[in-house]
């Protein structure tokens, strides 16, 4: 037994992506298995490994863990990136609960039908610059401290790096009436761990094309 | 200043109800403010009370939280109610995001239109009876304790409880095989807070009539 981490999905972003980030930044090394067909699937909710026959899945501590939150708020409290406090983790987790609703939006995004992605779309780069980023800027304005709670990386500045990078993905220039975020995109793409995770050849997942998003339509039956 | 929690959401279940369970079985009375109308609404999100401009949000401890599982975190944990230590939080949290995921389905069951409805609650019925009750009802069984997690009432054990009761209010014979869930709602309905949540009076909110889904709708659209 490794006594790394395993994680069972896709060999795409999905769900999973947030804890590759989460344990990429904490600086665990972790394996990958990968889930290519209905038929991968089927053989792991029949040996019963997952609790509510869903993914991801982690294999982490002895433990079987499913539900994505779970699973982070597991690896945020283990390594020591959930705050100091129940204060500390209460603005982390109202931070976190904000990127994890606007990257689902993009998630989804490739899964709606084609006549409402345009308008969907305009919908997550609105969100994104009046509901979601506004409120980022001005907690590191306010503060002036380099994280977004505590003065000390956590959980939320690493969620909020990904979401920052997905959103670029979705309008390039997206953050451009956003400077503290683009600092903190700068500073925070710069920690050694997360410079390893943002190089080529990581785990990181690429943004998925058509080919990946027939196999999960297949696969989990979207 | 009261003191007292402060709940802002319009007067029905939605997504407060599971933070009014878990105050309510911690002993923690608290106040609410209804919206009734968009301007209600709009009003908040003006003054900037909202950090995302979305309800619910409760003021709790001098902050103004916002997020339904961020609230829910805070009150378990300030209430002893999140397991001893890491690896009974990490089940807790296991346990209680599938409860939500049923609990998302029920809820959703009243917007539902009129031609998806039936299929939309042959859907609960199979999630419910075949994914998340055995479960449950496993897991209960296999350590035949009394509760979920670590011997010890927890957030799981009251959020299990107000999903079982809105199951039954779906199909009220929904438990029949699960005997074990079936003592598991009596014991935790028993439960002296608890018990008296369930009582008349309390401020547990009755299930979404149809009648009010449109005054809903026009608060949040």
């Amino acid at each position: 037994m490794a006594g790394k981490p395993k994680l069972h999905y896709t060999k795409g972003r999905g769900k999973m992506e947030s804890i590759r980030w989460l344990l990429a930044a904490a600086g665990v090394e972790f394996d990958e298995e990968f889930i290519e067909k209905k038929e991968d699937l089927e053989k792991l909710i029949n040996g019963g490994s997952l609790l509510f026959q869903q993914v991801p899945m982690v294999e982490i501590d002895g433990m079987k863990m499913v539900q994505t939150r779970a699973i982070l708020s597991y690896i945020a409290a283990k390594y020591n990136l959930y705050g100091k406090d129940l204060k500390e983790r209460a603005w982390i987790d109202m931070y976190v609960e904000g990127t994890t609703d606007l990257m689902g939006m993009i998630m989804y995004l490739p899964l709606q039908p084609a006549d409402t992605k345009e308008k969907n779309l305009a919908l997550i780069i609105e969100r994104a610059t009046t509901r979601y980023f506004p409120v980022y800027e001005k907690a590191l304005k306010d503060h002036g401290h380099d994280y977004l709670v505590g003065n000390k990386l956590s959980w939320a500045d690493i969620h909020l790096l990904e979401a920052i990078l997905m959103a670029e993905e979705c309008k390039r220039d997206i953050l451009s009436a956003f400077p503290l975020l683009q600092a903190f995109k700068g500073r925070i793409s710069n920690i050694p761990t997360i410079k390893k995770f943002l190089q080529p050849g990581s785990q990181r997942k690429p943004p998925p094309d058509e080919k990946y998003i027939a196999n999960v339509r297949k696969i989990f039956n979207v | 200043m009261s003191g007292k929690p402060k709940l802002h959401y319009f007067n029905g279940r939605g997504r407060m109800e599971t933070i009014r369970w878990l105050l309510a079985a911690a002993g923690v009375e608290f106040e609410e403010c209804f919206l009734e109308t968009k301007d209600d609404l709009t009003k908040l999100q003006k003054d900037g009370s909202l950090l995302f401009k979305q309800v619910p949000m409760v003021e709790i401890d001098g902050m103004k939280m916002v997020q339904t599982r961020a609230i829910s975190n805070y009150i378990a944990a300030k209430y002893n109610l999140y397991g001893k230590d890491l690896k009974e939080r990490a089940l807790i949290d296991m346990y209680v995001e599938g409860i939500i995921d049923l609990n998302e389905l029920l809820m959703g069951h009243t917007f539902q239109p009129a031609d998806k409805k039936e299929q939309h609650f042959a859907t609960i019925v199979d999630k419910a009876t075949n994914r998340y009750f055995p479960v449950f009802e496993k897991i209960l069984k296999d350590h035949g304790q009394d509760f979920l997690v670590g011997n010890r009432f927890s957030r799981a054990d009251v959020q299990l409880l107000e999903t079982l009761l809105m199951a039954e209010e779906c199909k009220p014979d929904i438990l029949a095989k699960f005997p074990v869930l079936q003592s598991f709602k009596a014991r935790i309905s028993n439960v002296p807070t608890i018990k008296k949540f369930l009582q008349p009076g309390s401020q547990r909110k009755p299930p979404l009539q149809e009648k009010d889904v449109q005054k809903v709708m026009k608060i949040f659209h």
